[in-house]
């Protein structure tokens, strides 16, 4: 069994991340970049840069991503161009009928991971019932989907006893506190279960996600969800850093699936309790002024980074990967604020998306950064830097609107398993 | 009502389902089996058919529209009503129609231009698959489907009475009052009321519903019109009064065919889980009763038909899937109860005003409202399935 993400692709081979290049292994700087977003997908980047012979476009392997193993894909494993997100409330407090809801969202997820079909599949069924699999991913490749389940600190709150899991919560899990400029909309925040759809084929991805709501009608019922286009960071050691929408490079120092170190350090629980492999998730919708943004000088843009806009070099330095050096952005640079080094070597794994759900009324793009950290202690990852952002200069342009947490438990190793059975299941068992 | 009124040849097409009569259309080069299939062949004058004879059971219509109108072509019973339909032919293109007929005697009809009564030609369908024998709880299910159809449609005319006498007598308030109550017997079998395509435009159809073409001034009918009146401008004038007049005469005619309708278990089940359909697409949305605000008033409406529908057909669907009729008991249960807190006394239709339900209201009751039409949607298979 793979014991390591990196083992995770199969399929042609092509998918399966290159070895860190010794470039990617030297560079230490910007990874604390909170906004990122992607070159427009990957894949075009890829091929346009004909620098990577190795690499081909994601989206034209259309593998698939392993479901079973230590930890859930969907974490360290290579980040895929599109993301269905969903926030669920837990609608019932039967514990057996939630265990079976776990159980059969695990199945599901297994095959649609391998490109199959839910149940007794789309068609060929009774005519006189609705069929099982909604059908519109029929024919399609597995596109590298990965689901990703997570549980919120309301879910132990409201549900934990009901369950006989309240003593089961994690320390970990706390809810975040409020940070200056927060401008969260209830509608859009927290959620009971999480679960994280990223394929390189959208319609993957709402398939996914779509027939889990199905199957969960009556258990648990969407909160809320967000589309994201255009991965926002990577976490394989790719040539191409890929740009947010403010049109700067982010991520360039990014936790890579293969760092085993890294990933054992800032992104794995270690520990005795059932949350042993996994991790833990913060969301974040943070729109993007987008309009303001484009009307600013390009030396207050890059000011405002701490890095050039074409290269991504850190202030003074000529390359992208060149180390950083903090002093040299202004104080309020978001490089410099965000770094490990101005935050006791607070290091988070992200995993963004690009959004944008048209325009608002003003007819101002509702754009922005769908934000996906994981990391091994929220208030060891994401707390620090987030305070440590209070006087970033990019809060002229961006707010956060909305905000969840939760725990992701680890993988699903085998056939037998199923999501979140550490959590259920007695000791003894 | 739909949200969005679909066009009367579609409502119409209700009763495909409804009749389980299963009729499906499919593109014409998604499988095509030629041979089997029964041609027909329209043109701007003309409705060639290439067999007016051919067994009952899974049967084909291959349509090419040879003229230069866009057509529609229909299957019918000798009583006009539909068996499975197809719009929008192009000319020049080609369309299948498939559906699953019984041993009788049809029309099929061409509308040219897609207007009027169209083309006809007489067809029969012979031997074939005799239906099979239906478990007799069954036929007692659908016997007693009829009679409560019936009955909630003679309940219906004369609280529709008191309704439309309120309004030819001038009073607002009275008719206000009267309005939820009359709605009730219909909002209860609706999809046997739809299944009469013609009814259910005259009587139940929203302004947003009119057709392209139709003025809400002179074609726009029914309750919700005397609806509006009520609630936005507060006056009943002439027009107001001649329609109630036209109400209670629509009614009537839907009261003397009810008991025609084709009503089959899998119509029951399909028909209970489209009343769910009703609740999530309108009542829950606040789009039905834009003006009055009753919408729980047809909400809960809708749940008793389909409970109705359930109830008769659970002996047989516990049988051959209890776990279905397990979770169904308890999402029957959990929506009533639901329904329950927004009314003071159980008994009475009183409901709370729509538009003083919050958004997070709302929302329970739309997941209140998935987490039973997900599971009643399966409940056709539980009755056929042996």
């Amino acid at each position: 069994m793979a014991d390591t993400d990196t083992d995770q692709v199969k399929d042609t081979g092509t998918a399966t991340p290159p070895a860190p290049s010794r470039r990617s292994l030297l560079a230490a700087g910007g990874a604390g970049l909170a906004l990122g977003a992607a070159a427009a997908g990957g894949a075009v980047a890829l091929t346009r840069s004909g620098a990577d012979d190795d690499m081909q476009p994601a989206a034209e392997t259309g593998g698939a991503v392993p479901f079973h193993g230590a930890h859930q894909a969907g974490i360290a494993t290579p980040v895929q161009d599109r993301l269905h997100f969903a926030a669920f409330d837990v609608k019932t407090d039967d514990r057996e009928a939630f265990v079976q809801l776990l159980k059969d969202w695990t199945e599901a997820a297994a095959l649609m991971c391998e490109g199959r079909t839910v149940g007794d599949g789309a068609y060929g069924g009774l005519p006189e019932a609705p069929p099982d699999d909604t059908g519109e991913a029929l024919g399609l490749k597995p596109s590298r989907l990965t689901l990703t389940i997570g549980f919120g600190p309301s879910f132990f709150d409201k549900h934990g006893k009901a369950f006989g899991v309240a003593d089961k919560r994690p320390e970990a899990l706390v809810e975040l506190p409020k940070f200056p400029g927060d401008n969260l909309d209830k509608a859009r925040s927290g959620g009971d279960l999480c679960v994280q759809a990223c394929a390189d084929d959208p319609q993957v991805a709402v398939h996914a996600i779509r027939n889990l709501a199905r199957i969960g009608f009556g258990k648990v019922a969407i909160r809320w969800s967000q589309l994201g286009f255009g991965k926002t960071s990577s976490t394989t050691p790719d040539a191409q850093t890929p740009r947010n929408l403010f049109g700067f490079k982010d991520g360039t120092r990014n936790i890579a699936g293969t760092e085993k170190d890294r990933l054992a350090e800032h992104v794995w629980v270690g520990d005795s309790t059932w949350m042993n492999g996994g991790s833990y998730l913060v969301a974040r919708r943070i729109r993007m002024n987008v309009e303001t943004w484009d009307r600013t000088s390009l030396q207050e843009q890059e000011d405002v980074f701490g890095r050039d806009k074409r290269e991504g070099a850190p202030v003074g330095k000529a390359k992208e990967h060149d180390q950083p050096f903090l002093k040299a952005m202004k104080p309020d640079a978001h490089v410099r604020l965000a770094h490990p080094d101005a935050n006791h070597g607070a290091t988070i794994l992200r995993r963004g998306y690009s959004f944008t759900d048209g325009t608002d009324g003003l007819g101002r793009l509702d754009a922005g950064l769908f934000f996906l950290a994981y990391q091994k202690d929220v208030r060891k990852g994401f707390i620090p830097v987030q305070r440590s952002l209070a006087a970033d200069a990019l809060n002229e342009y961006i707010q956060h609107v909305g905000s969840a947490v939760f725990a992701v438990p680890p993988g699903v190793r085998d056939k037998n398993d199923w999501w979140g059975r550490g959590l259920f299941e007695r000791t003894e068992a | 009502m739909r949200a969005v009124r679909l066009t009367a040849a579609t409502a119409v097409a209700t009763v495909a389902a409804l009749t389980a009569v299963t009729g499906c259309t499919e593109k014409s080069d998604s499988k095509d089996k030629g041979s089997d299939a029964v041609k027909v062949t329209a043109t701007d004058d003309s409705c060639k058919v290439s067999a007016t004879s051919f067994p009952a059971g899974h049967v084909k219509l291959a349509v090419e529209n040879k003229g230069s109108k866009v057509t529609e072509v229909y299957v019918l019973f000798p009583d006009d009503r539909i068996v499975t339909e197809r719009e929008n032919i192009a000319p020049g293109t080609k369309a299948n129609i498939t559906a699953e007929i019984k041993a009788g005697d049809y029309e099929i009809a061409c509308k040219p231009g897609m207007t009027g009564k169209g083309i006809r030609q007489k067809v029969k369908a012979t031997g074939g698959k005799a239906a099979a024998k239906r478990d007799p709880r069954l036929d007692k299910a659908v016997a007693e489907y009829r009679t409560y159809t019936q009955a909630q449609a003679d309940e219906t005319l004369p609280k529709v009475k008191k309704f439309t006498d309120a309004i030819r007598k001038g009073d607002v308030e009275a008719a206000k009052k009267a309005y939820a109550d009359s709605r009730i017997g219909w909002e209860r079998t609706e999809p046997v009321a739809e299944s009469f395509g013609d009814i259910d435009p005259k009587v139940d159809v929203r302004e947003d519903g009119l057709e392209d073409g139709q003025d809400p001034k002179t074609d726009w009918t029914g309750w919700h019109r005397l609806e509006k009146s009520l609630w936005k401008d507060g006056k009943i004038g002439s027009r107001e009064k001649e329609l109630a007049t036209l109400l209670d005469k629509d009614l009537k005619d839907w009261q003397n065919r009810v008991g025609k309708a084709l009503i089959t278990p899998t119509s029951m089940a399909n028909g209970a889980k489209e009343l769910l359909d009703e609740v999530a697409t309108g009542k829950v949305t606040g789009e039905e009763e834009a003006y009055s605000h009753t919408d729980l008033v047809d909400f809960k409406a809708n749940v008793e038909g389909a409970e109705k529908a359930y109830d008769l057909l659970k002996p047989v669907a516990t049988e051959n899937d209890a776990a279905l009729t397990k979770e169904l008991d308890r999402q029957f249960a959990a929506l009533n109860k639901l329904l329950d807190e927004y009314r003071e006394d159980k008994k009475s239709y009183d409901f709370t005003s729509y538009d003083k339900v919050g958004e997070a209201d709302r929302k329970e009751l739309s997941d209140a409202v998935n987490a039973l039409a997900e599971p009643l949607s399966k409940l056709a298979a539980a009755v056929v399935v042996k």
